[in-house]
């Protein structure tokens, strides 16, 4: 008996080395929001915003990391999807799931038809089109202020119960839950798609943009495609934000959201799908415990941080995780005795 | 306030525009840096006027060439120990890098002065308006578009007349090639990126009174710089100058004529340009 | 039978100078044929031409019986029409399997699949191993890029030309800057190709050229100075006069 399930196990690995869905890792780091659910309950709030973030910054991955296309306007998608699930349960559509559904789709949207402008921008250019996107998206925002809200944004979004039967209760129980859920289907889409044709093709374009047309490939409706699929799972971001935490305001669509949502990459790692995650808690975390001096204090050290990834740690945690492993493994392999068999004097 | 009025006010606002945007427009044109950082560098213009005047009792004009100084000197040891690094790296390593630099400074505003408005007393003969042709216009914005033609002139003669100008121009146009030359392309570079550095300060310090200076300035304003920049064509002078006026003109006239739509057009124009043009209107480099 | 691949008074001006004037060139089914020419002549924008990497300022493109001049350079490759570049354009953080993986997936219309992982098609991972093979790189398949020695790079850069199983097969001075012993290898492996693929290469090594080429164009100051089989190339005054560096009448 024992036997067989060390033989599966081993199976099972063998398997996610060569490039199954969830090898036992991901089964392993994925047991963590299980655990914090158990072992902190009073920081599930906390929690939910690292999920959310977590995924926000996932979308971006796709974009970026895999990629190569640098967004400095992201949060236009995180907005829409806001805007639209809340608005949704402020006109009277209050059923969670369906909402995310229709935030994918309007996200999706308006990615796809700003991705034209996108795609067939280069170097400044194209950064400075997705600041404007961004930009003038939050500018709409701001001035259709009745359906939006402005400043004040949308309040007193009660969406219902989850699956008819889970409320979201003040506890945030149910919140957690269910970001940890959607977070989970988002990252296991992400995997798939990196996994895939699709994905290999992409990190073609990263890698060597010119190259690709020679061999094929049709770069313009690639590019298209990523655009758009971060942009939809950006807007499920947002519409989880606004359905947890009952409120819409104009920061989700604002460059500050764009700009932390892309240091909350590059810190984590990018081109790695779990530099999202470990970024996003990662930067959280560092917020909490920082801006409790104040504000000012937090942005000052944020900005260190940055310039300091920026010289010294381009492959943000993960990068250093990576470079660290592979120090030790040359020093351990260094200081290993040698084998009778290599010592000097014996025979070749 | 009739056409002639709006038209006025937007080259006034077009010229300021200019003279901080031209620092960017050398930074990423002639070394290739996409530096977010430039409205931080416009901000410490700002900041240090506010602060000779407060602190010192430096009256407003007066303040204006220490602040020229003071931003060269500033631009100079930031190329020196951090920018150097940033000209072989990649456009994320560079956007990233800027935005941190912008934090970090923003946050300092905000320790040293808090986040509210800061203001400037101006000289009595630069408050209220002068008659033109039998035009009203604001004194202060006849002041600030006399002065940044004067440094325009001056700047385009330096540059078309004098040796290092020349050398500036052949760096710009082929940095390799100028090396092999013998010109020493990185203390052009140096020297390009003081100057633009001096010109941003200068320009948020004339800024204070048109604009308003909080901590904020930074990032609010550095979309603007940008998208002067890379509407006009990065490295070239004329098309800064024409990106300059094209928004500073569509931004007060839309305000004007159509202030529902607030900042939209501007962001909207920049998209449409950068779409016909992606070089710039009258760009080398995209 | 229609040719190959031709083309018809292929013609770019950059600004004032002429890259590529008026250069027609007929490659025949089943081809070996050579372009030479000093530096500087025009070799690559004519295969830029070809390939359309950019529009040409006047003439056409034929690849067999139909007129390519307008296509995008992905569709030229998926019609048939495949080239490898002077300088390696390979990808430094993918793997060699990686590599060549993405055009073959593309060729078999995989290209835009995001719902299945690669490993999914065996089929791809095979033809991929096989075209190593031919090269001799299998030993590489999962090295990355960036850590292969500069002759192996060539040869992958061969490979990717050859994993969109083109008609046309444009090689831009494949042996470029790899020593005499490794380039005889490289063109042993593409004398091996089967005749069903045309070859038009470019190179600067004589000695290679004259073993391999069955036809050779000379192009001087982007036109075409003449052409011919190699014994009549060799013979040409004209072209001696290039080489030796005398100027043109």
């Amino acid at each position: 008996m024992r036997g067989s399930v060390v033989r599966a196990w081993q199976r099972w690995r063998s398997r996610a080395a060569r490039g199954a869905l969830l090898g036992p890792l991901d089964v392993g780091l994925w047991t963590l929001p299980l655990a914090g659910y158990f072992v902190f309950p009073d920081y599930l709030v906390l929690g939910s915003q690292m999920l959310i973030a977590g995924l926000f910054a996932l979308s971006l991955d796709l974009c970026l990391g895999y990629a190569g296309v640098v967004s400095l306007g992201h949060a236009a998608f995180f907005g829409t999807g806001a805007y639209t699930a809340g608005l949704l349960a402020l006109h009277g559509w209050q059923e969670p799931l369906s909402g995310l559904a229709a935030a994918a789709g309007m996200a999706a949207l308006v990615g796809y038809s700003t991705s034209f402008l996108v795609v067939d921008a280069r170097g400044l250019s194209r950064l400075m089109v997705t600041l404007g996107i961004g930009l003038l998206l939050h500018e709409v925002a701001n001035r259709a202020s009745s359906v939006t809200g402005g400043t004040d944004g949308l309040s007193g979004l009660e969406p219902s119960a989850l699956l008819g039967h889970f409320r979201f209760e003040l506890s945030g129980k149910t919140a957690y839950v269910y970001c940890a859920g959607v977070g989970l289907s988002g990252f296991v889409l992400a995997r798939r798609v990196v996994q895939s044709p699709f994905g290999l093709a992409l990190r073609g374009v990263r890698e060597n943009a010119s190259r690709m047309p020679a061999l094929g490939v049709p770069v313009r409706r690639r590019l298209i495609a990523v655009y758009t699929l971060a942009a939809a799972l950006a807007g499920v971001a947002g519409a989880l934000s606004a359905q947890t935490t009952a409120f819409v305001g104009l920061e989700s669509l604002g460059f500050e959201r764009s700009a932390s949502v892309l240091i909350m990459l590059v810190l984590g790692g990018t081109g790695r799908l779990y530099g999202a995650w470990l970024g996003s808690c990662a930067f959280l975390l560092l917020q909490q415990l920082l801006s409790e001096q104040s504000p000012a204090f937090w942005q000052f050290w944020l900005g260190l941080l940055v310039v300091g990834i920026s010289l010294f740690a381009r492959g943000g945690l993960l990068g250093v995780f990576a470079q660290l492993r592979a120090a030790l493994g040359a020093r351990r392999s260094r200081r290993r005795p040698p084998t009778s068999a290599e010592a000097p004097g014996h025979g070749a | 306030m009739g056409i002639l009025g709006v038209v006025f006010d937007g080259i006034a606002y077009g010229s300021l525009l200019f003279l901080i945007s031209v620092g960017l427009s050398v930074t990423l044109g002639l070394m290739n840096v996409v530096n977010l950082a430039h409205g931080a560098f416009a901000m410490f213009g700002g900041y240090l006027s506010v602060w000779l005047t407060a602190s010192w009792g430096v009256p407003f004009l007066g303040t204006l060439p220490l602040v020229l100084g003071a931003g060269a000197i500033v631009g100079a040891v930031a190329e020196r120990l951090l920018y150097r690094r940033l000209y072989a790296a990649s456009h994320l390593d560079q956007v990233l890098f800027t935005i941190g630099l912008t934090f970090m400074a923003v946050a300092t505003a905000t320790f040293f002065w808090g986040p509210t408005q800061q203001r400037v007393a101006l000289p009595e003969f630069l408050r209220g308006q002068v008659e033109v042709f039998g035009l009203g216009l604001g004194a202060y914005r006849l002041f600030l578009v006399g002065i940044v033609i004067v440094i325009t002139l001056a700047l385009g003669a330096w540059i078309e007349h004098t040796r290092y100008g020349a050398q500036l121009r052949a760096a710009v146009d082929n940095p390799q090639v100028s090396a092999g030359l013998g010109i020493p392309v990185h203390r052009v570079f140096s020297a390009a990126f003081a100057l633009g550095s001096a010109l941003g300060a200068l320009g948020g310090a004339l800024g204070i009174e048109l604009l308003g200076l909080d901590p904020n300035f930074a990032f609010e304003y550095l979309v603007y710089f940008l998208l002067v920049v890379s509407v006009g064509g990065a490295g070239s002078m004329r098309g800064t100058a024409l990106g300059a006026l094209v928004l500073g003109l569509s931004d007060v006239a839309g305000k004007y004529y159509v202030p529902e739509l607030g900042g939209f057009i501007i962001y909207a124009l920049m998209i449409v340009l950068l779409s016909l043009f992606p070089a710039g209107l009258r760009g080398r480099r995209a | 039978m229609s040719a190959a691949l031709r083309a018809e008074g292929l013609s770019k001006h950059f600004g004032g100078f002429r890259a590529n004037d008026a250069i027609s060139l007929t490659l025949a089914q089943g081809a070996r044929h050579a372009l030479i020419g000093p530096n500087g002549a025009g070799k690559t924008t004519f295969v830029n031409l070809l390939t359309g990497v950019y529009p040409p300022s006047s003439g056409e493109v034929y690849l067999g019986a139909e007129r390519i001049t307008a296509l995008s350079q992905h569709r030229r490759v998926q019609r048939g029409l495949a080239r490898t570049f002077q300088i390696n354009s390979l990808f430094a953080g993918l793997t060699v399997l990686e590599s060549v993986a993405i055009a073959i997936c593309q060729r078999r219309g995989l290209g835009g699949v995001w719902a299945r992982e690669v490993r999914r098609f065996p089929d791809v991972e095979r033809e991929a191993r096989e075209l190593l093979q031919r090269l001799r790189l299998e030993e590489e398949a999962e090295r990355e890029t960036r850590q292969l020695a500069y002759g192996k790079q060539r040869l992958l850069e061969v490979a990717l030309g050859l994993a969109t199983h083109p008609r046309v097969l444009l090689l831009d001075e494949p042996a470029s800057g790899i020593p005499a012993a490794e380039s005889r290898e490289m063109f042993e492996v593409i004398a091996a190709l089967p005749r069903e693929v045309s070859i038009l290469f470019i190179e600067h090594d004589m000695d290679l050229v004259f073993r391999f080429a069955e036809r050779i164009s000379v192009l001087v100051a982007g036109r075409l100075l003449t052409e011919g089989s190699p014994e009549q190339v060799a013979n040409d005054a004209r072209v001696r006069q290039v080489y030796l560096g005398e100027a043109l009448p």
